[in-house]
This record gives C-alpha cells, structure tokens and sequence, in this order.
C-alpha cells in the first residue's frame, strides 16, 4: 500500500514537473497559429509603420499612416469611426443585454419550449454574411415588389416607395437591425448554461437576506455567480459584432453609398485589396484591434475575478 | 405582502408566473425567425408566385424549379455546381478534421501535462478569442502568398485550423476529467498518447461536438480564402459560388431572386441540421465556457 502511495506520487510527480510531451501534444495547433493568427497580427503592427503598395518592398514611414488617419482621412473621420461606434454600441452592448435578457428569461421556461426558443435565437447567427445577405436584399428591394415597401404602402405609412440600401438614412440603421439579429450567438448559448447553472440553494439564502424581487436577484445574485460566462460572452460578442460588420458590403458595395454604413471592417478592405495602400490599411487594423481590446478590457473590468 | 422566495430556474412544469416572460419572448422570438422562415418559403416560390404583386409571404404552390435552375446556373457558367460543392465538402472536412484533432491535443497538453511556456500559451490563446480575423486579411493574405499556396487547396484549409474558441472550450472541458484517472493510468503504464486518445477523447466529446459546430460555421460560409486567395474559379468553394449568385442576380432581377434563395437555404441547412443534433452537447460545453 505505502508502496504503490510512493510509486504514484514520483511518477505523477514527474510528469507535473516537466513533461517534453507537451510541446509534442501542441506543436501543430501552435504552428498553425503562429503562421496564420499570431504572425498577420505582428505583421499587421509592423506594416503600419511603412508605405506598401503590394508590389515594392513596404518603406518605413514612422506614425505617418497614423497621423494621415487622424488629421488628413475625412472618410475615417467624418463617417466610419463615428458609425462604427454607434454599431459597436449598439450592436455590441447592445445586443450584449439583449442576449442577457432572453437567456434570463428562457432560463424561467420548461424545458422544451426553452429549446426550441434558443435554437430560433441562435440560428441567425450561423448565417453570417454570405447566407442571408440575399433575405435582406430581397426584403429591402427598392422599388413596390420589395417585401417592406410593399407593406409599408399597404398600410400607408409611405406613398412612394423606398430605395432602401442606397438611401444614406436607411443604410446604417439596417446594418444595425442585421447586427443585433443575428447577436444570439455562441455568447448568448454561454450565458444561457450559465444561468442554468446557477445554485439554488443562493437565491434562497439571498431570499432570507432580504432580496425582494428578480430584478435584485440578477444584480446580486445571478450576475455576480456566472461572473466566467458573462466574460466569455462579452468577449464573442464584441467580436461576433465586428466580423459581421461586413454585412454592408454585401448588401450595398464598397464603398457603401455615401459611406453612410462604412464600417471599419469596410474601410480596411476598401484600402486593402480596392486601393492597394496596404500598409494604410495595416493601420486602421491596428485601431480595430485597439477597439476590440478596449470593449474586452473593460468587460474583464466588470466581470474578471480578481484574485 | 408575501415574503419574496426566491425563483426556480429550469422549472419542471408551466407555471402561471410563466406567461409574462412568455408575453416577453415570443414577439422577439417570432421577429428572429420570421426572415429564416421566409428563405424557406421563398426558395421554393414557383415564377408566377416570385412575380406576384403585392408580394407574397408563403408560398402557395412549392416548386423545385429555383433548385434546378440554380444547377443549370453553374453548368452555364463552365463548372458545374458538383465542382463547387465537393470543393467545399474536401475542405470542410480537413478544416474540421485537422481543427479538432490538432484542438484536442493541444487542449490535453495545456490541461494536464505540465511544460515551460504552458501558461504563457494559454493566456495567449485567451487573448487571441479577440482575434477578428477580418482585421488582418491583408497580412494574413501576405502570409499566405509568401508560402506559396496561393491557387491550392491548402490556402483555404490551413488558415481557419486554428480557432481559438475551439481550443479554449476544449480546454475548459478536459479540466474537468479527473486528474485521478489519468493518474490511475499512468500507474497501469500508460504512455501519453493513450491516455489522450482512451481516456481524454471519450470523455470530452461534449467539447468536441460543440468546436466541431464553431468550426463547420466558419468554413463552411468563409469567403475570405476562395476571395483573395484563390484566383482558379475551379478551386473555390460553394460560399463562393453562392454569394456571386447572390451579389449579382438579385439586385437585377425578380426570378433570379428564388434562385438565391435556394442558394441561401443551400448555406443554412447544413448548419442548421448540425446545430439541432450536436445541440446537447453545446449547453453541456457552454456550461464551463467561463472566463476566469
């Protein structure tokens, strides 16, 4: 018995020390990484500070890229950060409290209407970009065959119909709408298991310490006990959100009619691979990758466990 | 009034208290599935019901037509839809094989063996679950071309193996299987590959499953690599034959539209159908998707 005690902790205890197996185990995930995720993204940072044109070797230009972004790029100032905020607001935040809110309120269901709810909330979701851009085209048609003019005429809330995706007052806002459809995503499944697990046997305790209603019972008891998962899906969120900006592309060209929804996502790509300017473009990666860090920094704020 | 108790989630049988989040739900839910439900229907709108004004919501006499006429589509257009959708069928599965695989190992490794750089590694990958990979296609795209896989399958496999998220979700659910197991097994002198491959894979299949609908998701829509990294048209994959159609025949005209509906419909099921079976496994994995 001491025996077998001993022989178990000095092999165990070896292979907690240092086991060489374990780079074996993650050298392939970590090479690919390394090449595709890790590299673009240094590269990303490094080419910002040249002029690349694609074809010669990229020039070192220092924070030129940067300072022409902030004093001299009207389109970045005047229309695609000030819409990317708003989407990543709304979009982001936003549809942040929303899958909250649903995921609240399905976790208060029986079991099989919540299913199938969560899976109708979801599925948007896995139809990014190319699959339902073609809905929304459909839907938002501009003359009387579209499906929401020819509502709208019908109950005569417009006399004439409306060119939908090339009317600059329209285009934001339906980027938006797709935005915040298809949010329910991974995020929203975390949250929901989340909250389905959460212990009982708190909101009774919380019950007896004077919790009167649910609304307290989410502040100070719900939230605080699924801390990880809130994190989690904070953090899919705001990327969801961001990848999915380039919906507007898709429904309306790049650049987008009067650059009424270009998004950051949009800008990139118009520099990138429409104008070839690629180390500009490196540039505002570099600002979309700043964004998403600041959104996530400040859900660790709100949600990481300090300790 | 009475003393506030405490709510029951995941209740066992309809309560009345129930029909307000009910009254709060449904209206939303219905708002999300109303246009998946109007793809179905539109896909499979005959020419006369497409034309029909004021347009239609349902459809009245359902048609294969839009299906065939987007197989002749493709044929007219020199490679057939077969072509496309084999491209996307190969590189579906490798991406999803090679994902998982390489996911898993790496996820026992982080877990339970221990080695320099581990933690390291696994801070990093948390702070690559920010990565928005439409922010670097340009080097990512650089990347690619340099080690010449431009025009090759490869370059629509290799760069979307790596998923963080799948890495991640895997790893959170090997930390749950007991370190006594392994232990147990070390002790009958098992090597590591076994314990990965008989004790570690039967019991986080939950994780799998779940990394296995992420990752399907994101290939089997990704535009990106048949875009700017394949030029032979005879290489790229059904999203992209899907979204020319899309981008192309809709704006244009109204029989072109059931056509991309059909095409739309071609996307979303495959997901669809995965998700509905694999979705047990996905509440199970989601419930140690935390944070820490």
């Amino acid at each position: 018995m001491a025996e077998a005690a001993l022989r178990k902790s000095t092999k165990v205890g070896k292979r907690m020390h240092s086991n060489p197996n374990g780079y074996a185990f993650v050298f392939p995930y970590a090479l690919l990484f390394v090449i595709f995720i890790l590299a673009p993204v240094v590269m990303a940072v490094i080419l910002s500070f040249t002029n690349f044109n694609a074809i010669q070797w990229p020039k070192f230009v220092g924070f030129l890229n940067y300072i022409n972004l902030i004093t001299a790029d009207d389109t970045f100032m005047k229309f695609v950060l000030p819409n990317t905020v708003k989407y990543a607001l709304i979009v982001g935040v936003g549809g942040y409290i929303l899958s909250f809110l649903l995921a609240w309120g399905l976790s208060n269901l029986t079991k099989a209407p919540r299913t199938v709810f969560a899976l109708i909330l979801y599925s948007p979701s896995m139809t990014t970009g190319v699959a339902m851009a073609v809905l929304w085209k459909i839907m938002f048609t501009g003359d009387q065959t579209g499906y929401l003019n020819s509502w709208l005429m019908n109950i005569g809330a417009i006399n004439e119909p409306i060119i939908w995706l090339t009317n600059t007052n329209f285009l934001l806002p339906i980027v938006i709408l797709i935005g915040l459809w298809s949010s329910m995503g991974v995020g929203f499944l975390s949250i929901l298991a989340g909250l389905l697990n959460v212990d009982e046997s708190l909101y009774e305790a919380a019950a007896i310490d004077g919790v009167k209603n649910r609304f307290q019972e989410m502040i100070y008891v719900t939230i605080p006990s699924m801390k990880p998962q809130m994190l989690f899906a904070a953090v899919m969120q705001i990327v969801g959100a961001f990848q999915n900006g380039t919906i507007a592309t898709l429904l309306a060209g790049n650049p987008t009619p009067g650059y009424a929804a270009q998004l950051i996502v949009n800008h990139i790509e118009d520099y990138g691979f429409i104008r070839y300017e690629m180390g500009y473009a490196a540039a505002v990666s570099v600002v979309l990758l700043l964004i998403v860090q600041v959104f996530s920094s400040v859900s660790t704020k709100l949600f990481g466990e300090k300790d | 009034m009475a003393a506030y108790k405490g709510h029951r989630t995941n209740p066992d049988k309809f309560e009345r208290g129930q029909i307000k989040i009910y009254l709060l739900i449904l209206p939303m839910v219905l708002l999300t599935g109303l246009p998946i439900i109007f793809i179905i229907f539109h896909a499979f709108k005959p020419m006369e019901e497409l034309f029909a004004f004021p347009p239609k919501f349902i459809t009245l006499h359902p048609t294969f037509d839009n299906l065939l006429k987007l197989m002749k589509a493709s044929i007219s257009a020199g490679i057939p839809l077969s072509k496309y959708f084999f491209n996307s069928l190969f590189v579906t599965a490798a991406v999803v094989g090679g994902s998982l695989l390489f996911s898993t190992m790496a996820a026992y490794a982080l877990s339970k063996l221990r080695f320099r750089g581990r933690n390291l590694m696994m801070q990093i990958n948390q702070v690559a679950l920010m990565f928005v990979s439409v922010a670097v296609m340009i080097p990512r795209y650089l990347v690619v071309n340099r080690l010449g896989m431009i025009d090759t399958y490869l370059a629509e496999i290799l760069p979307l193996i790596a998923l963080p998220v799948g890495l991640f979700l895997i790893k959170q659910f090997v930390d749950q299987v007991p370190d006594s197991l392994i232990d147990a097994a070390y002790m009958d002198g098992a090597v590591e590959w076994q314990i990965y491959l008989k004790i570690v894979i039967p019991m986080i299949r939950p994780a799998i499953a779940t990394a296995a609908i992420l990752v399907f998701q994101q290939v089997w829509t990704n535009l990106e690599t048949s875009n700017y990294y394949v030029n032979d048209d005879s290489l790229k994959t059904l999203a992209f034959y899907m979204n020319t159609l899309t981008s192309t025949t809709t704006t244009n005209t109204v029989a072109g539209q059931g056509v991309a509906a059909a095409a739309s419909l071609i996307m979303f099921l495959p997901n669809l159908i995965l998700f509905c079976i694999l979705q047990k496994n996905v509440m199970n994995t989601m419930a140690h998707s935390g944070i820490k």
